[in-house]
C-alpha cells in the first residue's frame, strides 16, 4: 500500500515518526529495529550551549500518561552536529531537528547551524517546552512573540520550518495563524500540557521541578480537538501527536486534520512501537476502506468542505 | 535486549510490602547478568504508560527462570503483587550494565545492601564466594522488612542492622562497617542514595561499585529521565544505560 505523504517540500515514505525527546538521537532504538522503516525522525531538542537539565526525579506516571521535566538536557547544537548527526547519516530517513532556546538570538543561532546540516531535512521550532524557566514557552503562548521568532528562524533557515505549538494557551488557533503569517512551512502539535503530582508521604511534588509536561493517551482527545480546530483555519501541513499508541489512533489523527504523526511516550512502553505502527497501518487503513494515506486526506478534505 | 512474555512460577510476600517473584522465559534468563535489570509492563499498558525497572536477584539458567524481589510502593507494583502462578508478564530486558566481577580486587570483599537494594547483591554474592572471602552487611528499616538473611548467611558472614533497632544492630550499615574495622580490599553496594553516599564517603580509600535506583522513563537511555552527575567528559551518566552499576569513584552523590 502507498503510505507516502508530502508535507510541503518534505517527502516521507510513511506518516509515522518518533516524537522529539522520546527517541534521543536514534542510537538506542537502532538496537531494536532498522530505522530506515520510519517516515522521519524528530531528534531531541538542541540549544545553543550544552544543558544539564533539571534535578531528578524528572518523570512521574499518571493515569494513562506521564509527567516529564527533563529540562532540555542536550550536548548543545555543536555537540549534536559533531557527536550525533553522523550516526543518523547512515540512514535514508529525513531528520527533523528540534530547536529550542531562551532568547531570539539563541533560536537564530541554533536554527542556522542545524539547517546547514545536509542530513537535516526540516526544523521543528520548539516554542512549547514547559519545563525550563527561561525558555521556549513564552514564545509559544504569545502570538506576537511566536510571530517574531518564527519569522527570525525562517530568515536564516535553508530548510522548511515546522512550528511546534503549545496546548497551554486559551486559543491555539491564534498562535497557529500568527506563525503561518510569519512564514511557517508547517505545524507540529501538540507539545505537553503542564501538570503536577504530589507525593503523599513527602507532601511535596514528585517531580523535582515541581510541574512537568503531561503526555500519553491522557492527552489524545485534546490533541485531536486542537488539530481539528487548527485545520479549520489553515492548509499548512500538520504533524500530529499526543498519546498515539495504535494504528487506529494514527487514523484518528489523520481524519482530524494531521498529515503525518509523531509517537512519543509510547516508545517508552514498547520500544518497537514505531516499527509496528508502520507495518500495521496498511491493514487498519484497509479495514476502514482506504487504499492509501492520501485517500484519508482526500476523504477528510471533501468532508470538511461540506460540514464542520 | 528483547521483549518477552514470561510466566510467573511464584509470587509471594516474603517481608513487609516485599514480594519475591520467579518468572520463566526463553531468552532473558539466558542473557541476563548479575546487577542488570528488567523492565516490566504494568497491566495491558493502557492505564500505566511506564514499565517498572526491577533488578535481578537470582538467575537459574537450567530452569530458565529469574528471581525478582520488589517493594510494593504504588499502583503498579500493587498490581504486580496480585498476579498468580501461571500468569504472563511482559518483560523488556536485560537492560543496563551489571556488576563487573573480574575487577573484584584482593581477597576480602564487602557487600553492603539497604532495603530493596539488597536483592541484586544475592546473585553477586553467590558468584563472589567461589573465589573470595566475603562479608555482607544488610540494613533494613525494621524487623518485619528483613528478607534473605538466612540465604546470605548460607553464603557468607552476614550482619543485619535495623534503623529502629527491632532486630540485629540498632543503626545504619555504616555503623556496622565501622565496628567491623576490617581491611576490605573491594566493595559492592546497592540501596537508596543516602546510603550509597554514606558508604562512598566511608570507603574513600577502597575501590568499589555502586548500584543505583532512580525513577526511569524508557529504561534504554533515550529519554534522559534518570541521569546522575558524574566525573566523566559528559558530566553525567544515565542510570538505566551506563548503570545501574557504576564505579564508586565515577559518580558525584
Ligand atoms: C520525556 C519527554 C521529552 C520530551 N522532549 C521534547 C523535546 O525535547 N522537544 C519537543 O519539542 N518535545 C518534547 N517532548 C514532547 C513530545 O515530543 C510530544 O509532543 C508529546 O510528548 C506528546 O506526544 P506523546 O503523547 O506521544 O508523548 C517530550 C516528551 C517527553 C515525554
Amino acid at each position: 500500500m502507498n503510505l507516502e505523504v508530502t508535507l510541503g517540500d518534505l517527502h516521507l515514505n510513511n506518516p509515522i515518526m518518533p516524537a522529539s525527546g522520546c527517541f534521543g538521537f536514534g542510537r538506542e532504538f537502532s538496537a531494536f529495529y532498522d530505522l530506515n522503516q520510519l517516515g522521519a525522525i524528530a531528534i531531541k531538542a538542541a540549544t545553543g550551549e550544552a544543558r544539564f537539565g533539571n534535578q531528578t526525579p524528572r518523570v512521574a506516571e499518571t493515569s494513562s500518561g506521564m509527567l516529564n521535566a527533563i529540562g532540555l538536557q542536550n550536548p548543545g547544537v555543536n555537540g549534536i552536529i559533531e557527536q550525533e548527526l553522523p550516526f543518523l547519516n547512515q540512514y535514508n530517513v529525513p531528520v527533523i531537528a528540534n530547536i529550542a532556546g531562551s532568547t531570539l538570538e539563541e533560536y537564530i543561532e541554533v536554527a542556522k547551524k542545524m539547517s546547514e546540516q545536509p542530513v537535516v531535512q526540516a526544523l521543528e521550532l520548539n516554542i512549547s517546552c514547559p519545563n525550563v524557566k527561561e525558555g521556549g514557552v513564552q514564545f509559544g503562548t504569545d502570538p506576537t512573540l511566536a510571530y517574531h521568532v518564527t519569522q527570525a528562524v525562517k530568515s536564516v533557515s535553508t530548510k522548511p520550518v515546522f512550528v511546534k505549538l503549545s496546548p497551554n494557551v486559551t486559543d491555539i488557533t491564534d498562535i497557529a495563524t500568527a506563525v503561518e503569517k510569519a512564514g511557517a512551512d508547517g505545524l507540529s502539535m501538540i507539545n505537553t500540557l503542564t501538570g503536577r503530582r504530589i507525593d503523599l508521604h513527602q507532601q511535596s511534588p514528585i517531580i523535582a521541578n515541581g510541574s512537568g509536561g503531561l503526555s500519553g493517551p491522557a492527552i489524545k482527545p485534546i490533541a485531536i480537538h486542537m488539530i481539528h480546530q487548527v485545520r479549520q483555519k489553515t492548509d499548512l501541513p500538520i504533524i500530529g501527536m499526543g498519546g498515539i499508541q495504535s494504528t487506529e489512533d494514527v487514523l484518528e489523527f489523520l481524519l482530524a486534520g494531521a498529515d503525518a504523526v509523531a509517537v512519543g511516550t509510547a516508545n517508552f512502553q514498547n520500544p518497537f512501537i514505531c516499527e509496528r505502527l508502520v507495518q500495521d497501518l496498511p491493514n487498519t487503513l484497509q479495514a476502514y476502506g482506504f487504499n492509501s494515506v492520501k485517500e484519508v486526506r482526500d476523504a477528510r478534505c471533501s468532508h470538511q468542505s461540506t460540514s464542520h | 535486549m528483547i521483549i518477552e512474555d514470561m510466566t510467573i512460577q511464584k509470587n509471594e510476600c516474603i517481608a513487609l510490602n516485599t514480594f519475591e517473584m520467579v518468572i520463566s522465559g526463553e531468552e532473558i534468563p539466558l542473557q541476563i547478568q548479575s546487577g542488570q535489570f528488567v523492565h516490566i509492563q504494568i497491566g495491558d499498558g493502557k492505564l500505566n504508560m511506564l514499565r517498572r525497572p526491577i533488578s535481578v536477584a537470582d538467575i537459574n539458567r537450567i530452569s530458565k527462570t529469574i528471581t525478582l524481589i520488589y517493594h510494593v510502593t504504588g499502583d503498579g507494583t500493587k498490581w504486580l503483587s496480585t498476579l498468580t502462578e501461571g500468569t504472563m508478564v511482559n518483560v523488556l530486558g536485560p537492560l543496563g550494565n551489571g556488576f563487573e566481577i573480574k575487577h573484584a580486587e584482593g581477597n576480602h570483599i564487602l557487600i553492603v545492601g539497604g532495603g530493596v537494594g539488597v536483592p541484586p547483591l544475592y546473585h553477586l554474592t553467590k558468584q563472589l564466594v567461589r573465589h573470595h572471602q566475603v562479608t555482607v552487611v544488610l540494613g533494613f528499616a525494621t524487623h518485619e522488612a528483613i528478607f534473605y538473611e538466612s540465604a546470605f548467611q548460607q553464603l557468607a558472614e552476614t550482619y543485619v542492622a535495623t534503623n529502629d533497632g527491632t532486630y540485629g544492630y540498632h543503626g545504619v550499615v555504616t555503623d556496622v562497617i565501622n565496628q567491623l574495622d576490617q581491611p576490605f580490599q573491594y566493595y559492592y553496594a546497592c540501596g537508596p542514595s543516602p546510603m550509597l553516599q554514606a558508604v562512598q564517603r566511608q570507603m574513600t580509600d577502597t575501590h568499589g561499585q555502586l548500584s543505583f535506583e532512580e525513577r526511569m522513563g524508557c529504561g534504554v537511555g533515550a529519554c534522559f529521565a534518570c541521569v546522575c552527575e558524574a566525573k566523566n567528559d559528559k558530566g553525567y551518566v544515565k542510570i538505566c544505560q551506563d548503570g545501574p552499576v557504576l564505579q564508586a569513584n565515577e559518580v558525584i552523590l
